[in-house]
């Protein structure tokens, strides 16, 4: 249900119920009102006709022929009244006109009383007059007083029942208007382009709608930053993947255009090391776009056992470098928050750039201390401000021109924090390599 | 034709020296804007070739210096972006011309050919002068009828006489056209390669001006 059509319906069902709830209380008022006031009527009335009665004004008939009694009806409330007057033997001595030949009312008791008669409910008020011994009775119908309270119950319902519709309507135009911004937020949500990401237009914005618009900013801006990333790692990869490419055909194109075998022979050389290194950028993209959307499924890992299969994955290549390998893991299983996937591929490629930055001859060394991995090289280590941005996509140190892709560490990095660990690169001390160390929480 | 080369890839960008070595061009190569910076202050190119993505900032901001300082040089950009914003911003960032990674050696050096006869004020590849038609796509030419093959160190050294006819070029200065940093400077080279100039186009073709070097004939 729309927000409008909802307050709409509230607005109009509260100003119907409280309009009814008024109506009903001042048709019980008045009701009550009514009655006191022509209760008195009566009383009057029946008191006055026997006190006439008794000063003789009043001449009643022998033989209980009805006489006339002068309560002569008003022009407004025409048979609204009507008496009689019983003798308390039980004859009727006289009447109004108009007023029914049977007793008004059954009751023997003075005061008032209802009864019906002739179908008619009358309200009745007998005084008896022993002096005389009479019994008068006044009454009026009912009937009568039910009409005087629809009239005014009526009164209020009419323009009820016309001002009601126009009030929904002047409701459901203002609850529009009232709710004119929250449209023009949508309308600019909606017109929006989907590559936009810019802030949404400032100028009036009510307060109940600046902590939404506020949000949405916020949303904007932070869409804004990964869509900025995703594209800098886009035009980065095109880079990373098209400048060796350049290099291949450039080298194709000398290896067949030499004459000089030398020359010819240096051009296949470099294309054989353009293709592996190209091999590995390749691979280590994919792996981190694994390592990014790997399932969160907890696992355990025996890091001596991953160790081993890390070295073995990589010994042609530490061969090809004389890198020899010093691995001291141990043979009790971690457990992993995450899947073992991502501890494979922080430490493997912790070791292969390892390899790659330690001189012929070297050592790496990986061993353990409770749950933290290290690897060690022995290579030049990492200056300050590279380490501080070593985490960074493509970034390579200045000695690993030509080597690494620069995601190894970015790879680790990220493997690290999805599983709840992390990747500390200590400053390297002057001549005992770069070291990184794997912290896995627990 | 002397060319700096600023790729940080060390594959392409010895491809590039060696191939553009192929193409008759001598090529320096160098890894950082640093260097390329170093490079520029101490010697004299004629061109660049220039990568946008370097280890220590945007090629395009290299440029945009050299533009700010007034300097002409021909530059060809290379890049692996290649999507026209960002091609429009290399063109309008003072960039001659723009090659996308990967490309062609021949389409390279016939690019770089085109800008640096266009930054001379020529307009057709071909140089005149003499009587000799001399074609730097082919390192040929063409003197009355005949047709001339020079080894690429000779048309080096003709080129670089015929790009300024009647200008007198130091033997020195011919020497940093010929040889890149790599290579040893042997002495006499200059004079063997004139002396081998001479016996194909005839003696009075380049002209030797007694302790200040040498030029082409004036025409007649």
């Amino acid at each position: 249900m729309s927000l409008r059509l909802r307050l709409f319906l509230i607005l109009v069902l509260a100003t119907g119920l409280v309009w009814t709830s008024a109506v009903v209380w001042i048709e019980r008022s008045t009701r009550a009102e009514v009655q006191r006031v022509l209760d008195a009527r009566l009383a009057e009335a029946a008191r006055m006709v026997s006190s006439l009665l008794s000063d003789r004004r009043i001449a009643m008939a022998e033989g209980g022929a009805p006489v006339a009694v002068p309560l002569q009806p008003h022009p407004d409330y025409q048979h609204q009244l009507s008496c009689q007057i019983w003798s308390l033997q039980g004859t009727l001595v006289g009447r109004s006109e108009g007023a029914p030949d049977s007793e008004l009312t059954g009751a023997a008791e003075p005061g008032y009383s209802e009864s019906s008669v002739g179908g008619e409910r009358w309200r009745v008020f007998t005084v008896q007059n022993e002096a005389l011994g009479v019994r008068v009775m006044v009454g009026d119908s009912l009937t009568v007083r039910e009409g005087l309270v629809a009239d005014v119950r009526d009164g209020l319902l009419v323009p009820l029942a016309v001002v009601l519709p126009l009030l929904a309507g002047l409701i459901w135009v203002s609850v529009g208007q009232g709710l004119a911004p929250l449209d023009r937020l949508a309308g600019s949500l909606r017109a929006r382009d989907p590559s936009e990401t810019g802030p949404l237009p400032q100028g009036e914005v009510p307060a109940e709608i600046r902590p939404v618009q506020r949000a949405l900013d916020g949303l904007f801006a932070r869409l804004a930053k990964a869509r900025e990333a995703e594209r800098d790692f886009t035009a980065f990869a095109a880079h990373e993947l098209k400048t060796p490419l350049a290099g291949l055909r450039m080298q194709a194109q000398i290896a067949r255009m030499a004459q000089d075998g030398a020359v010819r022979d240096r051009a296949l050389r470099a294309i054989e090391t353009s293709v592996d290194r190209t091999d590995r950028l390749v691979r280590q993209m994919l792996e981190l776009a694994a390592v990014d959307r790997a399932a969160p499924t907890p696992g355990e890992v025996v890091p001596h056992r991953l160790g081993e299969e890390i070295c073995a994955g990589l010994a042609p290549l530490a061969e090809a470098r004389g890198v020899t390998f010093d691995m001291r893991l141990d043979h009790a299983p971690l457990a992993l928050r995450s899947s073992p996937f991502l501890l494979q591929a922080a430490l493997r490629n912790l070791v292969e750039n390892a390899v790659l930055a330690s001189p012929g001859g070297g050592v790496v060394r990986v061993w353990q201390r409770g749950a933290v991995l290290l690897v060690q090289d022995e290579g030049p280590g990492m200056p300050a401000p590279l380490r501080a941005r070593a985490t960074e996509r493509f970034l390579r140190g200045p000695g690993a021109a030509g080597q690494g892709s620069g995601l190894g560490l970015a790879i680790a990095d990220v493997a690290m924090e999805r599983l709840g660990g992390a990747l500390v690169l200590p400053a390297a001390l002057p001549g005992h390599g770069q070291r990184a160390e794997l912290h896995l929480p627990g | 034709m002397r060319i700096l080369i600023v790729e940080d890839d060390p594959v392409l960008s010895e491809g590039l020296s060696v191939g553009l070595g192929l193409q008759g061009f001598t090529a320096d190569p160098v890894g950082t804007l640093a260097d390329a910076r170093a490079a520029l202050a101490d010697c004299a190119f004629e061109g660049m070739v220039l990568d946008v993505m370097l280890p220590d900032g945007s090629g395009l901001d290299l440029l945009a210096e050299l533009r700010r300082a007034g300097s002409a040089l021909p530059v060809l950009v290379l890049t692996a972006r290649d999507q026209l914003r960002d091609r429009v911003q290399g063109l309008d960032g003072g960039a001659d011309d723009y090659l996308g990674k990967p490309f062609d050696l021949e389409e390279l050096a016939a690019r770089l050919r085109a800008i640096l006869r266009r930054a001379e004020g020529r307009p057709t590849a071909l140089l005149r002068w003499n009587g000799l038609d001399l074609d730097p796509a082919r390192m040929t030419g063409r003197l009355d009828g005949r047709d001339l093959a020079f080894s690429r160190r000779e048309f080096a050294v003709l080129h670089a006489l015929m790009e300024r006819p009647g200008q007198i070029l130091s033997k020195s200065a011919l020497e940093e056209r010929l040889y890149g940093w790599q290579e040893e400077v042997e002495s006499n080279a200059v004079e063997v390669h004139v002396h081998h100039l001479r016996a194909k186009l005839g003696r009075a073709f380049i002209e030797t001006v007694r302790g200040l070097g040498y030029r082409v004939a004036a025409e007649g």
